[in-house]
């Protein structure tokens, strides 16, 4: 199976008060537990990215819970006020509790 | 089959081009007159400029393109020494490819001296895994030989499709006209009834593009990931009931020699993104 | 076959989707879906019964999707995001899949803003209902139409 692959896009120096955009997308098939394997036949059980957990030194700043319907390679962007440096960690969370993680530092000036 | 009775229902329903109005003029699109003077049609256009917004705007983001993880995988093995002879495709590709990097992915399938015939991108890459690297050739749809494509091509992104098709690649070229002309399948069609006819009409709700090849490896969601332009040829294929030929297939290098020509001048795109 | 032919207006950027005052008056406003009672059990279940409110929620969704795999499905909600008025929560739905749950999000007065943007897989021309969750209990809604045609050709 394909390598699950977090890539995340924060900008490196933002303003203060300034708010910026930020991006996360992860490499995952995002089996819906509805689909086959077109070659065996089988039901190709359910396993999806189900929650995306963003903070900010710490601080849990914002939660997308996904359901089946999100599309593979699921991608989220939101807003974010930036007010002092300091760093992202984001973390996805596979069906079965495997999470996957990324963190990027932003500069606030 | 639902699908023949898809196509063939698409057929009767190609709409006029009264009804179409294509994309393409709205004055944002590149629409160029075609390199040669010898092209069939009066105006090339990329994929691109077929597709919705929808579309088009993923494409435009190389961060909110799916294509570009694929890219990304292939950047990292890229720089990977695998094989025997203890190298990494980075330090030996240039010389397989017999031009520069940056040129590689603009000139693609092109007569290639080593080989001694017309050879496409994934055969050069597996040539030198070969020869060059001692390394296992890569499956042509492998994520490996797709990341390793489109990681290349992109190393031409911005620069026009130039294909050469005189001398040495012009019995290639031809074989690969004759073939884009050829009627074939249970619904009797060639590439032209679509491609050349038709371009810029609805094909059911498919607006048909020139099927021009300058975005491949292309991300389709569809496919849920990236292909190669010799899947989206079995696809096209597999459309009119004709036998799709096997990737690789010296027919279908010959096919990827002519239809990159005729969107010779265009950008390349790659990955690009399509429905 | 006409609606293969509109091509003029290719996606509702950024529709203002302006919601009625009456809560009641809005979910009469909502037309049948294939499913509507699903997602209508489950904005029950959300708000708890309660009137969902007026406010405005601005949705961005194609109009027509070329594919049902990846429509782009992103909102953005007018609020100041301080500690005593934000939007908690979001949960977007659909009511022509297999299940009307796409995504739900929660939000925090440290973004600044109430938006998002995702990706969701729709298996046919269905409503997007999008129901917000103020911090003080109240509920705003706003839905769109997107229809997913699939090509027959193509490969
Ligand atoms: C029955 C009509 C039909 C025929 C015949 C057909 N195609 Fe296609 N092809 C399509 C449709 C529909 C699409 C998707 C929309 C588009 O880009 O035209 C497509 C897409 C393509 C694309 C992708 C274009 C892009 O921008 O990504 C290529 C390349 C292509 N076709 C090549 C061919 C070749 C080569 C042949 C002949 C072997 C062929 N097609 C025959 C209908 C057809």
């Amino acid at each position: 199976m394909a390598k699950i692959k977090p890539r995340v896009k924060v900008p490196k120096k933002a303003a203060a008060g300034e708010i910026v955009e930020i991006k996360a997308l992860i490499s995952h098939p995002m089996h819906t537990g509805r689909g086959k394997n077109k070659k065996t036949g089988k039901k190709i059980p359910r396993k999806i990215i189900n929650k995306f957990v963003a903070s900010f030194d710490g601080q849990d700043v914002f939660t997308a819970n996904f359901e089946p319907a999100v599309s593979a390679n699921p991608y989220i962007a939101f807003p974010f006020k930036a007010s002092k440096s300091g760093a992202f960690t984001f973390k996805w969370v596979e069906d079965g509790g495997a999470e996957f993680t990324a963190s990027k530092k932003m500069t606030v000036a | 089959m639902r699908l023949a009775v898809t196509i063939t229902m698409a057929l009767s329903l190609i709409a006029g081009a009264a009804f179409a109005k294509t994309p393409y003029h709205d004055g944002t699109a590149e629409v160029i007159k075609p390199v040669d003077k010898n092209h069939p049609l009066d105006e090339v256009v990329s994929g691109y400029n077929f597709r919705k917004a929808m579309i088009r705007d993923v494409q435009d983001d190389d961060f909110e393109n799916p294509g570009m993880l694929v890219a990304d995988h292939g950047e990292e093995l890229w720089d990977t020494v695998d094989g025997s002879a203890g190298k990494s495709l980075s330090q030996v590709f240039e010389g397989c490819a017999e031009v520069p990097l940056d040129v590689v992915g603009s000139v693609y399938p092109r007569f290639n001296n080593a080989a001694s015939k017309v050879i496409s991108l994934e055969q050069v890459i597996n040539m030198c895994r070969e020869t060059a690297m001692g390394a296992k050739p890569y499956k042509w749809e492998s994520r490996d030989m797709l990341g390793i494509t489109a990681y290349v091509r992109m190393q031409s992104r911005g620069s026009r499709v130039n294909v050469a098709v005189d001398g040495k690649a012009s019995a290639a070229f031809e074989r690969g006209k004759d073939l884009y002309y050829k009627r074939v399948g249970q619904l009797d069609m060639s590439c032209a009834h679509c491609h050349e006819d038709n371009y810029g009409n609805y094909i059911r709700a498919d607006m048909l593009s020139q099927g021009n090849i300058n975005g491949f490896p292309t991300y389709r969601l569809k496919w849920n990931g990236v292909g190669s332009t010799h899947r989206r040829f079995r696809g096209c294929m597999k459309n009119i009931r004709a036998k799709p030929l096997p990737y690789g297939h010296e027919d279908y290098v010959a096919l990827e020699l002519y239809t990159a020509w005729r969107g010779n001048g265009l950008k390349v795109e790659t990955p690009a993104y399509r429905n | 076959m006409k609606q293969t032919t509109q091509f003029s207006s290719i996606s509702r950027r950024h529709a203002l989707a302006m919601l009625s005052a009456a809560g009641a008056v809005v979910l009469a406003g909502v037309p049948a879906y294939a499913d509507g009672a699903a997602v209508a059990a489950k904005i029950k279940g959300l708000t708890g019964g309660r009137s969902v409110g007026e406010g405005d929620i601005e949705l961005d969704l194609p109009e027509i999707a070329e594919n049902g795999n990846a429509v782009k499905v992103a909102f953005s909600i007018n609020s100041p995001m301080t500690v005593d008025n934000y939007v908690k929560a979001v949960h977007v739905m659909a009511d022509g899949n297999p299940t009307p749950d796409v995504a739900s999000f929660n939000f925090t007065p440290a973004m600044g803003a109430c938006s998002a943007s995702t990706r969701m897989r729709l298996a046919k021309t269905q409503n997007i209902i999008v129901l917000a969750e103020m911090n003080d209990g109240s509920f705003k809604q706003a839905q769109a139409t997107v229809k997913v045609t699939i090509g027959g050709c193509g490969g």
